[in-house]
């Protein structure tokens, strides 16, 4: 089920509109907060709830899977270099604190610039991986990477 | 200009009882707009429905001693500093109209209720404000504003959304314009120009104060309540449902969750101000 949005948090800040991969969030023309244009479309990826400043945004589990009543909501404290979950059963009892140093790469670092790289070769195309895939996510190659064995350490920006 | 009160001159032609009236009548119809909005919108129970969700999630209750604090914090951060807004563009606009507005109403009052107006410290605060408002009111209306922002809509573009800032920006330049032409004699004064935007001055005046069920205006009202039971929420842990703000340092966080000494250290470093680097301008 797709994001909603909060109408008494939101401060039509625009920062779910610039995030959002399938450009669905959108600024009500009447009520001047952000909206879900195509709720069907969303595939929940959570970007713009980790965007939202004011944390305004919300997502509506499956059925299935999360009866309603659940609540699983997120704050990503980027000045902190941590993402944190709080996971809230709807019988109100579980209720389960998650904290973690956020790994992904800072904000702007990643624009890909295709452009640039060498094109793929026969033997690459041929191949499975994907195209320009860091080494990092490959599992053909050894064991497991992590953070340790990479030689790699959290440093500010959240860079490796 | 600047120094002269401008109601002075109208009292030959209106009555100040009938101005009084006028003043009261407005501060009535606030007073309606704002119940009857809060009844239609079923602000007040969703409010209230709200805080009693947020009572039974709480972790811990608040005490009165703590709840007036927050209280205070909010009249200080989020009500007499727009402290709400992320945006320093918006805060600094807003604050330029709300402040405005309220010496602009304050100082109307006053004038029309017979405060003494020799020193020409009234009038001087009353076109303060107004020009307050405009300045303000003007850069969010052009430039600000989120749709003109974000979705590229066109300044003149209206909807019902925008009548209480165009009311209220035509409430302050009709009023200036007004002025203006008092202070000025010959033609342009004989013409009846004075009594045009005097005219134009008490309708935007009345669309605004008349208009609040349809409005934003209730949101002076609103807000603050808002702003503290947000803050009430944080304190007593329900915080709708949002993970608490852990302090990264602390001996308990780091032993609930091992990862961070891990892999951050025991005093992790700043990590850079992320996605606020830059204002959200990528569409």
């Amino acid at each position: 089920m797709p994001t909603f949005v909060y109408m008494t948090r939101c401060d039509g800040c625009g920062q779910c509109v610039d995030i959002c991969p399938s450009d669905i969030m959108h600024i009500d023309k009447t009520l001047r907060r952000a909206y879900n244009i195509e709720p069907n479309m969303c595939w929940e990826c959570y970007s713009c709830v980790k965007a939202c400043p004011h944390h305004a945004i919300d997502v509506r589990g499956y059925a299935d899977f999360a009866p309603l009543g659940h609540s699983v909501r997120v704050h990503r404290d980027e000045e902190k270099g941590t993402i944190a979950w709080r996971i809230k059963f709807r019988n109100g009892k579980k209720d389960m604190d998650l904290l973690a140093p956020i790994t992904t790469k800072p904000w702007g670092t990643c624009i890909p610039q295709l452009s640039e790289e060498a094109a793929p070769s026969k033997e690459m195309r041929d191949s499975e991986l994907l195209f320009n895939e860091p080494k990092y996510v490959r599992m053909d190659d050894g064991g497991l990477h992590t953070l340790e064995s990479n030689g790699l350490k959290l440093k500010e920006g959240v860079y490796y | 200009m600047i120094t002269t009160n401008p109601f002075y001159e109208l009292t030959a032609l209106i009555s100040s009882e009938i101005m009084q009236g006028y003043i009261i009548l407005m501060f009535i119809l606030v007073v309606l707009g704002t119940v009857l909005d809060m009844m239609h919108k079923k602000s007040a129970q969703y409010f209230f429905e709200n805080a009693k969700k947020a009572k039974e999630s709480a972790k811990r209750s608040v005490s009165t001693g703590e709840k007036s604090g927050l209280a205070v914090a909010t009249l200080a951060n989020e009500v007499l500093t727009s402290g709400e807004f992320s945006n320093p563009k918006r805060r600094l606009s807003h604050l330029l109209t709300m402040y405005g507005f309220i010496l602009f109403v304050v100082t109307t009052a006053m004038m029309i209720f017979g405060a003494d107006t020799s020193s020409g410290t009234l009038p001087m605060l009353w076109h303060l404000g107004a020009a307050m408002l405009c300045i303000g009111g003007y850069w969010f209306w052009f430039f600000i504003r989120v749709d003109v922002n974000s979705e590229g809509v066109r300044w003149y573009q209206l909807r019902r959304a925008d009548l209480f800032i165009v009311s209220l920006l035509l409430t302050a330049t009709f009023a200036l314009i007004w002025s203006y032409l008092q202070s000025g004699t010959g033609a342009v004064a004989d013409m009846g120009w004075t009594s045009l935007f005097f005219a134009l001055f008490i309708i935007s005046n009345t669309v605004l104060f008349s208009t609040v069920m349809w409005s934003k205006f209730a949101h002076m009202f609103f807000k603050p309540a808002a702003a503290f039971q947000k803050r009430v929420a944080e304190a007593d842990g329900s915080n709708l449902n949002l993970p608490a703000d852990y302090d990264l340092t602390d001996p308990a966080v780091q032993a609930k969750f091992p990862d961070i000494p891990e892999y951050m250290g025991k005093n992790p470093a700043y990590m850079g101000p992320g996605i606020r680097r830059e204002s959200a301008n990528h569409y």
